[in-house]
């Protein structure tokens, strides 16, 4: 079975204790994270947990039980990139002089759909969502010129299929 | 009612049923210990020698008694000494609570004296665990940590209580909890799928049951008799399903697994459906997975959804509370017998017989007394009434093999850990929950100087357990791996040992030790006899080792005679 991308959804209570309760299912089988990401759902009190990793679908199936196993999760789901609607998001933190100096920067900007966040007399502050490879060639344009900062968010997604939890989750308002 | 946290966590146990607790006094504790004197009179607290033994003496008598064993202990070491227990009965799927003191909660964090992230540490080995830092919650967390222990696929669960929550007051009130609305313990039986599976089994030509501990903790015997008796399908059973079906029973076909029986393992590899009920297919049961019942159509009845095509790739999978699914499939078998198929398994058996266990049974050419002989012995005095509590190593796979077994719930060994020392704490614990029963633990020279000291808490508390120690001076499981796989270079394995026997009166228990073959029968005989506990050292062959056996990585067909 060859690796794939699988992006793992974790409906829990939103405990103490359950985010070192499920990385220590990845950590016990030596699968690296690529992203996590952690939010409130759209119930109150029930977390959601975003997690990307690169295996074999036996051992996201394996995981997925292990974790749905865990008593304050609710339920957990995988799915492939077909599967879902996902993107990251970056902050570029580049030097306001750039702006003026070089014309290009404000064509990037236009070209990327990225929007400034913030300006000051020293930096301005640029934010990009979109796909992995929308902000690696975004940060590919950048990069010559020259950038202060740089920090991208882990992924977050939502289902193309409805999601059977939905019903269950109403029981819980 | 205005009281302590300390005095709460008492109270909610006493609510819980408990009457007998397992621990270890210390600074972070002392409030609960306090508290512990007062009702000494509803709650009997045993004094163990160390913690880790606190733990498997609360799971012997889990294991004993189905009931929910409890262990406590103080912050830090105390904390950390539970820990092999707590792995002990997350993998074998014992019922248990444990409950530690934690450094006040303003200290929580500056590596204050006996302080340790026992949350943390203690995470990936608990069904579920929790710090309580306030007295408020102890009620909800205790009522849930029942709850969690017992319900479902059992298993430990560790409260870590702060020292402020043990002192300060609250208004006590006790709920028992009945539901978490993450957690399903059993999910819903789907009877299409029962339907499905009887259909398969009705179908087969070969079929072979294979059982686990499921049996013994879904109380689930006397269903699952009944299936194998209306169906006639040879029953085979993992280390923790024994006891579950009486050894004597016509359809037992003994063990699966590496040091399991001739037949069922090789048959294994030519039945044409597999039905699984309760078990997790170990590795040490299937051997290489690639070439495990290939041939065979799988039939897995689980509680646990996790474990399905966990290992194994399942044809039929059946979720559900095992009494209940039992009790379903029952009346849509088909009766049949099986003859022919049983005959595969006669002959087989008789194969290991002569070439196995006759010679294990009645050794010849002037060799030393055998484990297997000394388990024989046992059988005959205690005529398979005793709970058998062993340890880990040779001697264990001798006990499994060979011990006699009429009722359920009498087998009880660290299955799935494989931790040595087990076995002394752990027959306390079983002989004190089932206090009308013969309990003898039978432990190598090696496993019993890991937890020795619990010869004192027999001391102190009296408890009449048996003990038996099968010494070849030799840690001889892996002694026999050293001869078979290392080209017997013995690393480490020999041991010098001490004056067992001097050592148990040192702590005034009734000893002697057998060295030659004609004194064994007698010795057993007054062991069994005594009122009083009683230490037995049979001194046996030295290298001796165990067969069948399928060597790591084989294939479950590949099982060696010798």
């Amino acid at each position: 079975m060859e690796d794939k991308t699988f992006t793992i959804s974790v409906y829990s209570e939103n405990n103490v204790g359950l985010l070192n309760r499920i990385s220590g299912i990845f950590l016990k089988r030596h699968i690296n994270i690529l992203s996590l990401n952690v939010s409130e759902s759209e119930i109150e009190n029930v977390s959601r947990f975003i997690i990307v990793v690169n295996t074999t679908e036996k051992w996201v199936q394996n995981i997925v039980g292990q974790i749905e196993k865990q008593i304050e999760v609710i339920k957990a789901f995988y799915h492939t990139d077909e599967e879902t609607i996902y993107l990251e998001n970056a902050l570029f933190k580049i030097a306001s002089n750039l702006l003026f100096d070089e014309k290009q920067i404000q064509n990037i900007i236009k070209e990327s759909q990225s929007t400034i966040v913030t300006v000051s007399r020293d930096f301005f502050v640029i934010s990009k969502s979109g796909r992995r490879s929308e902000i690696e060639e975004l940060y590919a344009k950048f990069k010559p010129y020259g950038i202060m900062q740089f920090v991208r968010s882990g992924r977050i997604s939502v289902s193309k299929e409805k999601m059977e939890i939905s019903t269950l989750l109403e029981t819980f308002k | 009612m205005r009281i302590s946290g300390a005095e709460a966590v008492i109270r909610c146990l006493l609510a819980e049923g408990v009457d007998l607790i397992y621990g270890y006094p210390g600074g972070a504790i002392m409030p609960v210990y306090d508290e512990l004197y007062k009702f000494q009179d509803q709650l009997h607290h045993v004094l163990v020698r160390h913690e880790q033994g606190a733990t498997h003496a609360a799971q012997g008598y889990a294991r004993a008694t189905g009931k929910v064993g409890v262990a406590i202990a103080t912050s830090g070491p105390g904390a950390t000494n539970l820990v092999t227990g707590i792995a002990d009965a997350q993998i074998d799927s014992t019922p248990m609570v444990c409950i530690t003191g934690q450094v006040g909660r303003h200290l929580l964090g500056s590596d204050a004296f006996q302080e340790t992230d026992i949350i943390g540490i203690s995470t990936p080995v608990t069904k579920w665990n929790f710090q309580v830092t306030e007295a408020s919650q102890i009620p909800e967390i205790i009522a849930k940590a029942f709850y969690i222990a017992r319900s479902g696929r059992p298993g430990p669960v560790l409260i870590d209580i702060t020292k402020n929550a043990q002192f300060d007051e609250f208004d006590f009130s006790y709920e028992k909890c009945t539901g978490i609305r993450s957690y399903i313990p059993v999910p819903k039986l789907n009877f299409d799928k029962v339907a499905e599976a009887a259909a398969l089994i009705n179908s087969a030509k070969k079929p072979l049951i294979v059982f686990g501990q499921g049996i013994i903790l879904g109380q689930a015997e006397a269903e699952f008799k009944a299936v194998i008796e209306k169906s006639g399908i040879p029953a085979a059973w993992t280390i923790l399903g024994l006891s579950a079906l009486p050894t004597d029973h016509p359809l037992n076909v003994g063990m699966l697994g590496m040091h399991g029986n001739y037949a069922p393992n090789l048959l294994t590899n030519e039945c044409d459906v597999l039905i699984a009920f309760g078990m997790r297919f170990d590795d040490r049961v299937t051997g290489k997975l690639s070439t495990y019942a290939k041939q065979a159509k799988v039939i897995h009845f689980e509680i646990d959804p996790a474990e399905i095509d966990k290992n194994v790739k399942t044809e039929i999978a059946v979720l559900g509370d095992v009494k209940e699914s039992l009790a379903t499939l029952l009346p849509l078998l088909d009766a049949k017998s099986h003859d022919l198929w049983h005959n595969e398994f006669k002959a087989l058996a008789e194969v290991e017989f002569n070439s196995v266990i006759k010679e294990e049974l009645n050794p010849t050419n002037g060799k030393g007394i055998s484990m297997g002989e000394t388990i024989e012995m046992i059988n005959k005095h205690s005529k398979g009434d005793a709970i058998i509590v062993s340890d880990v190593g040779q001697h264990q796979m001798f006990a499994c093999r060979y011990a006699k077994f009429n009722s359920t719930k009498s087998n009880i060994t660290s299955g799935g850990l494989g931790t040595m020392g087990f076995a002394l704490p752990a027959a306390i614990g079983a002989k004190m929950g089932k206090p009308e029963r013969e309990v003898v633990a039978i432990i190598g020279d090696g496993g019993f100087q890991m937890t020795i000291q619990e010869l004192g808490t027999i001391f102190q508390t009296q408890v009449p357990v048996k003990i038996v120690i099968l010494n070849n001076e030799f840690l001889g499981m892996v002694r026999q791996w050293q001869e078979l796989f290392f080209d017997n270079r013995y690393a480490s394995t020999k041991m010098i040992n001490p004056n067992f026997v001097a050592i148990a009166e040192g702590y005034h228990i009734k000893s002697k030790k057998v060295t030659q073959r004609e004194d064994l029968d007698e010795a057993v005989a007054e062991m069994l006899a005594s009122k009083d506990s009683y230490f037995l050292e049979v001194m046996v062959e030295k290298e001796n080792n165990v067969f069948p056996m399928i060597p790591t990585g084989a294939c479950v067909s590949e099982i060696r005679l010798s």
